[in-house]
């Protein structure tokens, strides 16, 4: 099974990060266009296999759906395999599988985007169908009714069956105290209920067009193969006035929060805490790159600081990590997780956490640490390009979250250009501070 | 994520590729073999191997032998211990890692050409020279402790584990290959220096490899790391099973919303002539995709799963089909209902001609998909390596499908598939399944 995509759902934010940390750069070479309606062209060369994955991103995702209205983005990622005035449902994928392809979408906080993987002698195909569904698709009760309770199904399995994912949804809908990324990104339960069709029928008018659109193809192609068919299939769709992307912004964070879940099926607690951190769109994003190295330093790998202390020294935790993603088109988070071992608890778990941020903070991170993380880091871009798929996923996100061909082409360079002096002063700014959020999940009885 | 496709342990055999690619057989001097892709676009050199023989020959009582040796290997040895070897693989920027499968032990890594001699020194020391230090295998006794205890949080997890002990009542398949809260705590360092001596020998070990690499290199390269491994791998004899054909149904009780379900019965093994018949067949019952009759029937008429899907299995010596469906506890019974009557109309009618060609045309195209990445070429081959399929499999597989007839899937499915002895296991509180000892 794909875990990546999987993870997308459930964790958007989490998945941003397995996108965007090797998302190197001067790496996918990508070529861009823009076509004369305001739809953005990338494609990504690779010519290991004859084959192509044809993506297009609507700058649009869970953040966006009007208050109350939430999981409108994610139903609707559905209902885009439904039937167009062409097209009876379902015909979109069985094509694409008649045709020896695969195809699927994912939804997050910031975008939606859907994929097709095939040979490449077939994407003027998929090329045909993504154009018509952007605009063609049929809203009607008989279609909406038994996906509603798909959605519902798929709530069911990655949410409320699991007590890690339901204290997610809890820490998430605690921290944002303004920001829309506090609600789940499938949506509450009672608000899929509640879904109209009007309601999904609109979000699809405004969002839907291709200057809110990018098209990423990668593969066993070029633009100069690439360009003249997005004209044929994209060009013809007009552009439309968008409406603002308004985020209700985030406040300072003034207080600590607790947030607890304790329940009888847990069998190993965890303990997180997190705090607001900027991003490459909100907030001081000059910290990013040295916030992405102080990452890798406290929690990116098996010789990084939480894990060589608390791990394999101290011998109290079974995993302790760090985790920060820069890849929003808002606030995002800077998060320390860990998991006791047995007869350790959820309390001396946090104690431990605890002296070695303290230390950290203290005397801040080495030259040494800084140099050996940041030739880790820049070595992923080479190892990202590997992957034709990969180069596809790391540009659209990135673009769909404001940021530009070059922020994603000259990471390695901007990581390399972290200074010691950097790092800690922005861990100092983002873990020094005086409100986060800290989570606990326990078995129900213990603590 | 609209569609999951349902995952089951154990080896899915899937089909292959419509386009040739070019793999070299490379022979070192001391006689061991590699399938290499050579590819100089990019500066890496991706490497996959397996030893066969994997966690259905742990000992008794000792469960979760091959898993822990896999989680170990790279915890230090030669002279470097755990955290000296883990720096070093950072500084060099490379990936290695194990993994226990059933019947199989295998490994992957990559590293940057500039630092392939460092790099596969660190490789030959995992595989040769382990340490196996007091300290660091108890931090991994305790790490898959905990990941044992958080996959008995997860219904999916226990679902499959119980069905798999019904099915195999007396066999090691009926194995988690992390082995059990019992047996990880005694299982000694003893065992696990016995175990590589046993079982990572020359010739049980196949290896692929794919990347910035020439066939003379790797064939100098191969015999520097595999060269001081035994000779032989000590027998072994794994009974040959025939899944237990019940009609069980276990409940599991669990205070969740959605109730978790799985069932199975006997398939056929991957060396049947009429692997692809089945194959084939189960593609169209609930194999990967939309266009399955389960996921048309439970998901897309009916809303009652997200995820239902159908797959074979095939180990050495035993085959199974499996399935699965997630349902809301009150519809559960429901679901159920529909997953048999699916069952028992490919069996009494089979498949049209239509599902025919598309299945084909979908397993033919398709497998070229995989061969996106360098981890990926190179997982296909040491795949086809491990089944004996022989190095033109690739092109071969295309007329093997081509070949299968609708009397060959109507066949196969009327023995295959029997409806009223489907081992059926149910995690949550369902409504409408009446437990059946």
């Amino acid at each position: 099974m794909n875990s990546l995509a999987n993870r997308i759902l459930a964790l958007a934010v989490v998945l941003c990060a397995a996108f965007s940390a090797p998302a190197p750069a001067a790496v996918y070479n990508p070529q861009t266009e823009t076509l004369a309606n305001g739809m953005q062209i990338v494609v990504v060369t690779n010519k290991r296999a004859p084959i192509v994955t044809h993506m297009v991103w609507y700058k649009v995702g869970a953040a966006d759906e009007p208050k109350g209205k939430s999981g409108i983005a994610h139903f609707l990622e559905h209902l885009m395999f439904k039937a167009t005035p062409t097209m009876k449902s379902g015909e979109f994928s069985a094509t694409v599988a008649r045709n020896g392809g695969r195809d699927n979408a994912f939804t997050t906080s910031d975008y939606t985007a859907y994929f097709q993987t095939i040979a490449k002698d077939r994407l003027e195909l998929v090329m045909r169908m993504e154009a018509d569904r952007m605009t063609n698709i049929l809203f009607s009760d008989e279609q909406i009714e038994p996906e509603r309770q798909v959605v519902l199904e798929e709530r069911n399995m990655r949410t409320d069956n699991s007590p890690d994912a339901r204290l997610n949804e809890e820490i998430n809908a605690a921290f944002y105290r303004n920001h829309p990324y506090g609600i789940p990104v499938i949506g509450w339960r009672h608000e899929i209920e509640g879904l109209t069709r009007d309601d999904l029928e609109s979000f699809y008018a405004r969002w839907y067009h291709p200057n809110n659109a990018i098209l990423v193809v990668a593969g066993d192609v070029t633009m100069a193969e690439v360009k003249p068919l997005a004209e044929k299939y994209y060009g013809k769709i007009p552009a439309v006035t968008l409406p603002p992307r308004f985020r209700p912004s985030e406040p300072p964070h003034i207080a600590n929060i607790r947030v607890s879940l304790a329940d009888e099926r847990v069998r190993q607690p965890v303990w997180r805490r997190s705090f607001l951190a900027p991003s490459s769109a909100w907030g001081d994003a000059s910290q990013i790159y040295a916030l992405e190295v102080g990452s890798e330093i406290l929690g990116g790998a098996s010789t990084s600081r939480l894990h060589r202390a608390l791990v394999v020294e101290q011998g109290k935790m079974v995993s302790a990590g760090a985790y920060y993603d820069s890849d929003a088109y808002g606030p995002t988070t800077f998060t320390l997780v860990a998991q006791p071992q047995r007869g350790v608890s959820l309390d001396e778990t946090e104690k431990l956490v605890e002296a070695e941020i303290s230390k950290l903070l203290a005397n801040g991170v080495t030259d040494d640490e800084v140099a050996r993380a940041k030739k880790r880091m820049q070595a992923s871009a080479v190892y990202a390009r590997d992957s034709a798929g990969r180069g596809a996923r790391a540009l659209g996100a990135a673009l769909a979250t404001g940021r530009t061909v070059d922020d994603v082409e000259s990471w390695p360079d901007r990581i390399g250009a972290v200074t010691t002096e950097q790092v800690t002063n922005a861990l100092r700014a983002v873990l020094g501070s005086d409100s986060s959020l800290t989570a606990t999940l326990a078995e129900k009885g213990k603590s | 994520m609209r569609r999951l496709v349902l995952t089951i342990v154990l080896l899915c055999a899937f089909g292959l590729p419509a386009h040739a690619i070019d793999i070299q057989t490379v022979k070192s001097k001391a006689g061991i073999t590699a399938w290499l892709v050579e590819d100089h676009t990019n500066p890496i050199v991706t490497l996959s191997f397996a030893w066969r023989g994997g966690a259905a020959l742990d000992p008794v009582g000792k469960e979760g032998l091959a898993n822990l040796v896999a989680s170990s290997l790279d915890e230090g040895a030669g002279d470097f211990d755990s955290q000296a070897y883990q720096g070093k693989v950072e500084d060099l920027a490379m990936r290695i890692q194990f993994r226990a499968g059933l019947e199989n032990f295998s490994g992957g890594f990559s590293a940057l050409s500039e630092t392939l001699d460092d790099s596969l020194e660190l490789l030959r020391l995992a595989i040769t020279k382990p340490r196996f230090d007091d300290a660091a295998v108890n931090r991994m006794r305790l790490q898959i402790a905990s990941g044992i205890r958080r996959a008995s949080e997860r219904p999916g997890s226990i679902a499959s584990d119980a069905l798999m002990a019904l099915l195999f009542p007396n066999h090691p398949y009926r194995r988690n290959v992390d082995g059990t809260l019992q047996s990880v705590p005694v299982i000694k360092i003893v065992d696990m220096r016995q175990f590589m001596i046993d079982r990572l020998a020359r010739d049980n070990l196949v290896v692929a490899a794919v990347g910035d690499i020439t066939p003379d290199d790797l064939a100098r390269r191969l015999d520097t790391v595999f060269g001081a491994l035994p000779a032989k791998a000590r027998s072994w004899d794994l009974p040959k099973v025939t899944p237990a054909a019940t009609d069980r149904v276990v409940v599991i009780e669990r205070a969740v919303p959605q109730s978790v379900i799985r069932w199975g019965q006997g398939g056929l093994l991957r060396d049947d002539p009429d692997f692809f018949a089945a194959y084939i067949m189960n593609h169209i019952l609930g194999g990967a995709g939309f266009e399955s009759r389960l996921v048309n029937e439970v998901r897309e008429k009916r809303g009652l799963a997200y995820s239902t899907s159908s797959s074979l299995a095939t180990m050495d010596q035993a085959g199974v089909i499996l399935g699965g469906a997630d349902t809301r506890n009150d519809a559960a019974g429901k679901s159920l209902e529909v997953v048999r009557t699916e069952w028992r109309r490919m069996r009494d009618n089979g498949v049209t001609q239509n599902e025919l060609d598309d299945a084909k045309t979908y397993i033919t195209g398709s497998y070229a998909l995989q061969f996106s990445s360098s981890s990926g070429i190179a997982s296909v081959l040491m795949g086809i390596q491990l089944e004996n399929l022989g190095i033109d499999y690739i092109e071969r597989r295309e007329k093997l499908i081509a070949a299968v007839t609708r009397d060959d899937v109507n066949r196969v499915a009327k023995s295959m598939l029997t409806p009223d002895l489907l081992t059926v296991v149910v995690v949550g509180k369902p409504d409408g399944i009446a437990p059946k000892p």
